[in-house]
């Protein structure tokens, strides 16, 4: 069991919900995204989801594509990311899942990326452009390492592949909530209650929804079902608004607390 | 067969997409499949090629050509003479049919030249159906004058200002597009790339070049031919050539690539050339990419080159060493225009002009063969740039 299976058991001993935040590893330097997993993780989050930059993330909104792109430029590089995801490592145990797209995997090796990503202390890989069909490869040589791959279900997905995927996933199900690209959105699908309810009724396992989330009803209304949410790109504007300001950590912070209810005088 | 009923030319190809679009590449293919093998379909599909489109294209024997550079003979398959200018309205024509037996009432489409925009608009308005066309903000600069002809299409033109601003990010922007509107809309991909079924379905549907001209070339020389040369960007035209003769192992496969400012540089669209293994845009092909799997800009002075990725079933062919890969750059491509200009009264493409200037540097080795060229499309969208190039006054 790594530290994912762990938090999860843990949340449900406490009858507790995941708070998992993206945050684009480098945007806006690699010392902000440091600190801000340190005071994330003080803060009570659960999982942090480390996106490595890619030059051509199809399935992102704007929002992170251009965080992606701002830290391609500031030359973040997969060896950056894997030592900062280290040194993260040393001084905190919060569970850690890369987020990344395929092609910088093959270029960088299979077996090597999943050694180097044991070895920095990486839990999980979250891959958007690689599903459980293609994944026969990666998955025996992350499982040799103990990484967990987690898979997505969109909309989209009916039938048997709801199966294949609720089995192949590692650590948890990734629901995403809309057909679409990643971005804060003021309503979610109308269907998506009955969707997951549909999903918690197959699986066993923990399921955490993503993309669009961006308000704390909406979070509210989804802990009732599932077992956490995944906040990304409103935390990308949350730091683009704040580029460059002496309290960006304490900004993003406070969001998250208001994200999850607490009251504290949010501006 | 290739390839195999996951997409696979042995280990090119596949499906790497996001979970949102699986249902809809398995919703196409089986739809495909079907279409395929149904009367009607086929009917009306090879109705509209001939009568709106054009075809069957000539297959014109290019003596001044021939004579000049000392070569036997010289076949031109005239795709330029198609409606819109290229070949690739024959794989816009069938993929908009099928979008309609899919009840898809929105078309979507990305381009880089602006020649697959100009034929996916085309055949948008004549079905009377919503189409809109993503396009990098460069391209749109370099290629104005097919802008205008999508808008007077009645096509919405969507300006990508994304990564490089060119083809690759349109393809990447025309995705997130379909991703979100998945159920209502059907997105026509260009060329032989994409997740499967595209790189099959494009194939099939521009294998009517290849089909073609094996008929043609039998009626006029009573054989085979011994070279089919074409220009690889994505590789529609090409494939579309070369995929009928596969098993005629005595014909001669060449494609050939953008080598922009040289391909000691990084300015060259030289995917199979110089690509390595990797996924882009939903397929494992090559790809042009730095040491940290980041994908390049290509770059060649035919706009419709200049794609940093190339077809599954290329990579296929060259690992088999079915066929040649070689490349021209953008020099070479200049002398190609003005020789096909000169010697036969033809316009062409930039694109094709790369293998017209090819057959130039293998003219000792073709002296007694006969070469068909795919001619894939005319010149007029390049003026602009010859002009400039030349330096015509």
């Amino acid at each position: 069991m790594n530290r994912i299976e762990r938090k999860f058991k843990e949340l449900k001993r406490k009858r507790q919900k995941a708070f998992v935040v993206f945050l684009t590893c480098g945007y806006p330097d690699l010392r902000t995204t440091k600190i801000l997993i340190k005071e994330l993780y003080r803060a009570g989050v659960d999982i942090i989801e480390l996106g490595i930059p890619f030059s051509d993330p199809l399935a992102d909104g704007k929002l992170i594509q251009e965080s992606s792109a701002y830290a391609l430029k500031k030359g973040i590089d997969i060896f950056k990311v894997f030592k900062l995801a280290s040194e993260t490592r040393r001084i905190t145990s919060i569970p850690l899942c890369l987020l990344t797209y395929y092609n910088p995997i093959i270029c960088f090796g299979l077996e090597r990326f999943m050694r180097m990503s044991r070895d920095s202390g990486v839990d999980g890989l979250i891959i958007p452009d690689l599903p459980p069909e293609e994944s026969k490869d990666i998955l025996k040589i992350a499982k040799s390492y103990g990484i967990s791959v987690i898979f997505f279900i969109s909309p989209t997905t009916s039938g048997e592949r709801l199966k294949l995927i609720c089995n192949l996933s590692r650590g948890f199900i990734y629901y995403v909530s809309l057909t679409g690209v990643t971005g804060p959105r003021e309503k979610l699908p109308v269907d998506l209650i009955d969707n997951l309810k549909k999903i918690k009724k197959i699986t066993s396992k923990p399921v955490c929804v993503g993309f669009g989330i961006s308000r704390p009803d909406q979070i509210k209304r989804l802990y009732k079902i599932v077992d956490g949410v995944i906040v990304g790109s409103a935390i990308i504007k949350k730091i683009k608004d704040n580029l460059g300001k002496p309290d960006l950590i304490k900004k993003v912070v406070d969001f998250v607390l208001w994200l999850r209810g607490n009251k504290i005088s949010y501006v | 067969m290739f390839p195999n009923n996951k997409g696979y030319f042995e280990e090119f190809g596949g499906r790497f997409v996001p979970e949102t679009l699986m249902f809809c590449l398995k919703q196409l293919e089986d739809e495909y499949l079907k279409a395929k093998k149904d009367k009607k379909f086929l009917r009306e599909f090879n109705y509209y090629l001939r009568e709106y489109a054009g075809r069957p294209t000539p297959l014109y024997l290019a003596e001044n050509l021939s004579r000049y550079l000392g070569i036997n003979k010289i076949y031109l398959k005239r795709e330029d003479l198609l409606h819109t200018g290229a070949h690739k309205i024959n794989n816009t024509l069938g993929q908009v049919l099928l979008a309609i037996r899919m009840g898809k009432r929105r078309i979507i489409a990305e381009t880089g030249a602006g020649q697959h925009g100009v034929a996916t608009a085309t055949v948008a308005a004549m079905f009377g159906l919503k189409c809109d066309v993503y396009m990098g903000k460069q391209d749109i600069k370099r290629q104005r004058l097919n802008v205008f002809r999508m808008k007077l299409l009645g096509a919405n033109v969507i300006p990508v200002e994304s990564g490089s601003q060119t083809l690759k990010d349109a393809i990447n922007e025309a995705i997130r597009d379909w991703v979100t509107n998945v159920r209502t809309t059907h997105y026509i991909i260009g060329s032989t790339v994409g997740p499967h079924p595209y790189p099959m379905m494009v194939r099939d549907f521009q294998s009517v070049i290849g089909r073609e001209t094996k008929e043609q070339i039998i009626k006029k020389e009573g054989r085979l031919p011994d070279y089919l040369i074409a220009c690889v960007g994505g590789g529609s035209n090409a494939m579309g050539m070369f995929s009928p003769f596969f098993k005629y192992k005595q014909v001669k496969f060449i494609g050939v690539e953008a080598a922009g400012k040289g391909l000691s540089t990084n300015r060259h669209s030289a995917t199979l050339t110089k690509g390595k293994k990797g996924v882009l845009h939903g397929a494992y092909s090559l790809v042009l990419e730095d040491r940290f799997g980041q994908i390049k800009s290509a770059y060649s002075i035919a706009p419709g080159l200049d794609y940093p990725g190339v077809g599954p079933e290329h990579a296929f062919y060259k690992k088999i060493g079915r066929a040649r890969y070689v490349t021209v750059d953008d020099k070479g491509a200049l002398e190609g225009f003005k020789l096909l200009s000169l010697t036969e009264g033809i316009i062409p493409a930039l694109e094709p002009a790369h293998v017209i200037f090819y057959l130039n540097k293998l003219k000792r080795q073709l002296k007694n063969s006969i070469v068909i060229v795919c001619l894939s499309g005319r010149g007029d969208k390049d003026l602009d740039i010859v002009v400039k190039g030349l330096k015509i006054k």
